[in-house]
């Protein structure tokens, strides 16, 4: 058990360290491609690669307080350790098949740890991931195929320069995307995500909302904002918006209709998804140059903020269950006076999935705003507006409930060492990323949307 | 166009995939889903195999094959893992 530990923080350093050269280097590795397995670090991967580092390393340190039976222990880690593997290699995966492997070692192990949660719930809600997870893998293969068979190559960066509009192209982004999409939980195909996310057990619930999901939106990104750019009609990344639009408001309104704060942070998860569909049209109508390289940025920094915040909110929510015995939220009257340092993430956290003004998120959202004022695009400015006032609504909800003064058996104020991973994070997606966003549009904006040509 | 044998090959492969996909989405025993899936992978992996027949007489191009090749090993593990997801269900359904 102490080695896995051990393991996995050496596994954060060292990927931290990556990252830090992936800033200079841009482009990382790449041994013979075509056969080999090439990789590749450009900013876009080593930002997620540090924020995947991070969260696991978070959630890594509060497993090991949160698991008390040694049997579910050591069946958590050997699982864990490869969902970090496969994540990783994703991020840093430079062609189609090996991308294709490596979602599904990540669906797999996904699936395995969401099981670990207590009871028939959660085994039937991992199972009903397994087989949505397998679906959107297939199509994903089947798109792969389609490219092979037009292009003769999957390596990406051959690729990008090879690929042009036709109707096979069509059919096999269609293909990937509809997997993808199907992984990322876009709406109306988010309906497997809650209760997978809500039943598995904390530090679960908080890679997979915080990472897992990512994993399948940066595919969509690579897809859609690099790869295959060139093909792609303004029509077809209008259609993902309004998906995301659509996500925005009904995950929203559903986490505020939610009666317990783990499902309330999944439908959050889904409503928070949705704005980073929403910056694929805007993107798509910007030319390349300094507006894009700010929107994309601010992308970035949307999907890193939520990981942040989502994984301080489970992991509170962990927190609060194991103290609580439940997570109603109608009952959680006392939790604030009982346990003081995990109300504070639950408050830090959700001013980050508002968008309040010190974190990312504000940052994100404001340029997303912008963006679309300035586009014309005014649809999408309802849209992110409604979605930002019912997530002030679900969380203010959610946060009266736990300064309530219902308090039937006096719980005892309890230490705060157990909530200091989720407060750290929590501390990062609100103070850190707001105040360093600036490092963020530096590091991930130039350039990062242009394919360099193979090495 | 002529209805050549890597041709004919494809096409299944492609019926197998929608056929697959129909199965997956429609049937409601767990069985009849885990079974769907695999025959749409079937499918994607027949497509792999025809389209790497190169002409008579030539090697036929080696990079499909480990693809269908990871591919099955993919679609093994998962099938597994659904199978002991599916039997725990029932475990915990007859307590």
């Amino acid at each position: 058990m102490l080695t896995t530990l051990s393991t996995l923080l050496a596994t954060g350093l060292l990927l931290w360290q990556v990252a830090h050269q992936g800033r200079q280097i841009h482009a990382l590795g790449g041994w013979d491609p075509g056969l080999g397995i090439a990789l590749r670090a450009d900013p876009l991967a080593a930002a997620l690669l540090l924020m995947s580092s991070l969260v696991a390393l978070a959630a890594g340190w509060y497993a090991t307080g949160y698991f008390t039976d040694d049997a579910r222990q050591s069946r958590f880690w050997p699982i864990w350790l490869s969902l970090i593997t496969a994540l990783h290699a994703l991020f840093l995966s430079a062609d189609l098949f090996n991308l294709y492997v490596t979602l599904e070692l990540l669906g797999l192990s996904a699936v395995a740890l969401a099981a670990l949660g207590a009871g028939r719930a959660a085994i039937e809600a991992s199972l009903r991931y397994l087989t949505v997870g397998l679906l959107g893998s297939m199509a994903f293969l089947a798109g792969v195929a389609l490219i092979y068979i037009r292009y003769g190559t999957l390596d990406m960066l051959s690729l990008s320069q090879l690929i042009h509009p036709g109707p096979a192209t069509w059919l096999a982004l269609g293909l990937m995307s509809a997997g993808l999409m199907l992984k990322s939980a876009l709406f109306p195909l988010h309906f497997w995500l809650p209760p997978a996310h809500a039943n598995a057990p904390a530090p679960v619930s908080a890679a997979l909302s915080a990472l897992v999901v990512k994993a399948a939106v940066y595919l969509m990104m690579r897809l859609w904002l690099d790869l295959f750019q060139p093909t792609i009609s303004p029509a077809a990344s209008w259609l993902l918006g309004l998906l995301g639009a659509t996500a925005v408001l009904w995950g929203s309104w559903s986490a505020l209709r939610a009666q317990r704060l783990k499902l309330l942070a999944a439908y959050s998860t889904v409503a928070q998804l949705g704005y980073l569909f929403i910056f694929f049209p805007l993107l798509m109508a910007l030319p390349a140059g300094q507006p894009r390289d700010a929107a994309f940025g601010a992308l970035v920094l949307m999907a890193l903020t939520h990981a942040f915040a989502k994984s301080a909110l489970f992991l509170a929510a962990g927190t609060i269950q194991q103290h609580a015995g439940h997570d109603r939220i109608a009952d959680l009257g006392g939790t604030a006076r009982a346990l003081p340092v995990t109300t504070f993430t639950l408050a830090l956290a959700g001013a980050a999935l508002i968008g309040l003004p010190p974190s990312g998120a504000f940052l994100a959202k404001w340029q997303l705003l912008s963006t679309a004022i300035g586009l014309g695009q005014w649809i999408w400015v309802p849209a992110v507006a409604i979605g930002s006032l019912l997530a002030a609504a679900y969380i203010f909800r959610l946060l009266g409930y736990t300064f309530g003064t219902r308090d039937r058996d006096a719980l005892a104020l309890v230490d705060g060492y157990e909530s200091l991973p989720a407060l750290l994070l929590a501390i990062i997606a609100t103070a850190v990323l707001g105040l360093g966003a600036a490092l963020v549009w530096q590091f991930v904006a130039p350039g990062a949307l242009v394919t360099e040509a193979p090495l | 166009m002529i209805l050549t044998a890597e041709l004919i090959y494809a096409l299944t492969g492609v019926g197998l995939f929608g056929m697959g996909l129909r199965g997956a989405l429609l049937r409601r025993s767990l069985l009849g889903r885990i079974l769907a899936i695999n025959i749409c992978g079937a499918g994607v992996f027949l497509l792999l195999v025809a389209i790497s027949y190169t002409g008579p007489g030539v090697a036929p191009d080696a990079l499909p094959h480990a693809l269908v090749l990871t591919g099955i090993v993919v679609a093994v593990s998962a099938t597994a893992l659904a199978l002991a997801l599916g039997r725990r269900l029932r475990e915990t359904a007859r307590e």
